[in-house]
């Protein structure tokens, strides 16, 4: 099937397979441009794996995945660096590199896409670029620490630093609030919005926490703020809950929380 | 049938795939000379006391051992010979890969690892960056360049030993004697066979190292595994190979 120009990500019937059991299980989306989706799972569900297929870190089985219209299912990884300089990707916990201090990390890719040796101007606009990164998420005093010295909400921070450092049409956002307590949850999700808002981006958002579709849903950013205000019925938010693998429900949040299905309700009233 | 066959057949073949790409990024783009330097200093200048230690005490237990029987041959002024020639050929790259395997190949495995369970290796490739271009290749440049050197000092060091053994405690032959036969006894062949091995070594242990720390499933329990797995695969590798270098030069003609 051809791809329009306005879907960012497309998953034509896609399956994944570990040990021949099926993690993902033929499944089918279209993410819009502008366009917030929100995935929810409980643990093992295949979120993670569908947002790593979404980024060519994981080959699917069949099926088959566009990238802002490029199929990527059979490309090469040399051929997927170029696509995935359009996608921020944080991952859960943050993944950030440990032998690298903050503002290494933030910096890193803004540096590995860069082909030559850079002269001072060009290394200054990069520090310029990771400290607005890191002031974006509220960080600016950290750029020497070592990630090891950092809480987990502070982690989380950073990586989504250096998921939207290089400014990315989309982001994928693997479990942002998992392992938080409440508070520091929604700081973050504080952020996710505030970084949607601002920079009008596409988003994957997987969480097995519903609240977080909630904020996503009816609240819109404040400004530079950061705080939240209330926007219910906000439209371009959709949510998807997985599981075992299969897409079971797809929908607005009025739609999900209609839903006769008694996993789908399960999750809502949590 | 033979499903028994299907892992370890699957696992050596993924080891080549590796072993294929890191030795191909050895001439590609980028280069990453700062990390092949750290590489240098941890595996290099990390590994140099222990390695002088071990390389110490073998040469003069070997003088020690040598002592009681060439004395019954009353060739006791032998002795210098029969150290080097060992020293060179075998304990010395033997015993300095081994080391080198217990620190290295589990140290390797367990940064790897721990990268991998954490997901920093999917972020490397999510970021543009060739996981095998910039953790493999270093590691497998410097470790290959490293523990032949290593092995050269241990060689020297451990032929000190055998002399401090052979003349000053034991007084079994004279200090000329001993240097001039450790000498004489070598040719251009036990050099060359001396110095393959350490080479062909720190490739198996860096490979091997690489290998199970990308492929730690599982936590930091798999990273454990990971770690122990990387230093038998490579201890065993490392006599394994072992044999079939010698067996090779055993039977070349002189040169
Ligand atoms: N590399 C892998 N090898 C084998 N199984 C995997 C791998 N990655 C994920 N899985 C399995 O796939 C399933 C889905 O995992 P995941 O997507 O991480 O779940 P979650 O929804 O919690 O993010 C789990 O059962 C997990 O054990
Ligand atoms: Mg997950």
């Amino acid at each position: 099937m051809p791809s329009s120009p306005h879907e960012v990500l497309r998953f034509d019937n896609v399956t994944v397979r570990f040990d021949e059991q099926p993690v993902v299980d033929r499944v089918s989306f279209v993410l819009a441009a502008g366009e917030s989706r929100i995935v929810l799972g409980e643990a093992g569900a295949g979120k993670t794996v569908l947002l790593k297929t979404a980024l060519g870190l994981i080959r699917p089985d069949s099926g088959r995945v566009h990238l802002f219209g490029t199929d990527i299912t059979d490309l090469k990884e040399k051929a997927l660096f170029e696509v995935r300089q359009r996608v921020g990707m944080l991952f859960q916990e943050g993944a950030l590199f440990d032998s690298q201090t903050v503002e290494e990390n933030v910096a890193y890719p803004l540096l590995s896409r860069a082909q030559k040796t850079l002269n001072n101007t060009e290394l200054q606009a990069i520090e310029d670029k990771v400290l607005r990164a890191l002031e974006f998420v509220e960080l600016g005093h950290t750029v020497e620490k070592f990630p090891s010295e950092l809480s987990g909400g502070m982690r989380r921070r950073v990586g989504i630093a250096r998921a939207t450092v290089t400014e990315p049409p989309l982001v994928l956002y693997d479990s942002p609030t998992a392992g938080l307590d409440p508070i520091t949850a929604n700081t973050i999700m504080a952020l996710l919005v505030k970084e949607r808002d601002i920079r009008n981006t596409s988003s994957m958002v997987v969480t097995h926490r519903y609240q977080d579709g909630q904020i996503m849903a009816g609240f819109r950013t404040d400004g530079h703020e950061g705080k939240l205000i209330p926007d219910p019925g906000r439209p371009g938010v959709v949510f998807m809950v997985m599981r075992e693998g299969r897409l079971i429900f797809e929908g607005t949040q009025t739609e999900l929380e209609a839903s006769p299905e008694a996993y789908v309700r399960k999750f809502v009233r949590r | 049938m033979l499903d028994f066959l299907k892992r370890p057949i699957q696992s050596l073949q993924d080891f080549v795939v590796l072993a294929g790409k890191a030795f191909r990024n050895i001439v590609r783009k980028p280069h990453y000379f700062d990390d092949i330097a750290i590489q240098a200093d941890v595996i290099g200048v990390g590994s140099l006391p222990i390695v002088l230690l071990t390389g110490f005490f073998s040469g003069a237990v070997m003088a020690l051992q040598m002592s009681k029987a060439l004395s019954q041959y009353g060739a006791s002024g032998q002795v210098g010979q029969i150290v080097s020639i060992t020293l060179v050929r075998e304990l010395g790259p033997v015993l300095t890969a081994l080391l080198v395997s217990g620190r290295n190949a589990s140290g390797i495995a367990s940064e790897l690892g721990s990268m991998k369970v954490t997901e920093q290796i999917d972020a490397m490739r999510a970021l543009g960056t060739d996981p095998i271009q910039k953790l493999v290749t270093p590691r497998l440049i410097a470790t290959s360049t490293m523990l032949p050197l290593l092995t050269i000092l241990s060689d020297f060091i451990g032929l000190f030993g055998g002399y401090l053994m052979a003349c000053v405690v034991l007084k079994l032959t004279t200090s000329d004697q001993y240097w001039t036969t450790a000498y004489r006894a070598l040719d251009f062949q036990d050099v060359v066979q001396g110095l393959t091995k350490p080479f062909i070594f720190g490739i198996i242990v860096a490979l091997v190292g690489c290998f199970e720390g990308l492929r730690t499933t599982g936590g930091t329990q798999g990273v454990g595994r990971a770690t122990t797995e990387a230093v038998v695969t490579a201890s065993v590798w490392v006599f394994v190979i072992d044999l079939i270098i010698t067996r090779i030069f055993v039977s070349m003609p002189a040169w």
